[in-house]
């Protein structure tokens, strides 16, 4: 009575991990984390529709954290997020017709989503705080 | 043997194509409408913000509330509301496998996501109709 041998693991498929991080790897990461962070931030266009709705005193509240140090942060961060999922996700239409999957267009195509996002993000802030903000 | 004709699916089977998932492409596709439509909406949206920034409660309320902007802020948030809950779907069942942990988390995106959508349409609203 030797019993049912422990069956040997079958072999897996590998994964992530044992494959040398790419750019367009990393990218592929962060898309799918900016999208989580957008899905818990519609909490404040939600949160900033209803104040508004209910008066200038909720209002207030709001504007009050959008203006303090820690709410410029997270919007800041909010408007990056926004614009690099934006521009990643419009790299993903270009790759849904087939275009892009070459090794120089596609590494050019992932560059052009982090420069574009951070540019689009910084001038976006600078238009708000410079340009129309003060009026 | 199997007699010649002879197939294992229905007919109905057959003619919708869409294999053991029954969905076939419909999230995918749902998915690029609306990340489609998210361009164009998000533009508006920060046109939006940036008319509101640094005025008083009562002109933000006359904008946010007039005909056009309450559409088009309509649109952003079904628009937006419906993209997310698409992809955090996806998210869901690329990494959550177990029964209960997967049934659970599909069923809180949702509630989320139309609590979420039922609150900024009511607020959009009211913004518009000022009652």
């Amino acid at each position: 009575m030797t019993g049912s041998p422990i069956p040997r693991p079958r072999p897996l498929s590998p994964h992530l991990q044992i494959y040398r991080p790419t750019l367009t790897m990393t990218m592929s990461i962060v898309h799918r984390i900016t999208g989580m962070g957008l899905y818990l931030g519609v909490l404040l266009i939600a949160w900033w529709l209803i104040a508004a709705s209910s008066g200038p005193n909720n209002y207030a509240a709001v504007e009050g954290f959008f203006g303090s140090i820690i709410g410029k942060l997270v919007l800041f961060c909010y408007t990056w997020a926004l614009i690099h999922h934006m521009l990643g996700g419009i790299r993903h239409l270009i790759w849904d017709t087939g275009r892009g999957f070459g090794a120089q267009e596609r590494e050019w195509l992932t560059r052009a989503t982090i420069l574009g996002s951070i540019f689009l993000t910084i001038l976006l802030w600078a238009v708000g705080l410079l340009v129309v903000g003060p009026r | 043997m199997k007699p010649k004709g002879f197939h294992i699916r229905t007919p109905m089977g057959r003619v919708l194509g869409l294999g053991s998932a029954r969905s076939g492409t419909e999230h995918f596709w749902q998915e690029r409408v609306t990340a489609v439509a998210a361009i164009p909406l998000t533009i508006a949206f920060f046109v939006i913000v940036a008319s509101v920034l640094g005025r008083n409660h009562a002109a933000v309320v006359q904008i946010l509330g007039s005909p056009l902007v309450a559409i088009l802020l309509l649109l952003f948030i079904v628009n937006s509301i419906n993209h997310m809950w698409l992809g955090m779907q996806m998210i869901i069942e690329d990494y959550v496998h177990a029964d209960v942990a997967k049934l659970s988390c599909l069923m809180a995106n949702t509630f989320f996501c139309v609590a979420a959508a039922l609150a900024s349409v009511y607020a959009i609203l009211k913004l518009s109709f000022g009652v």
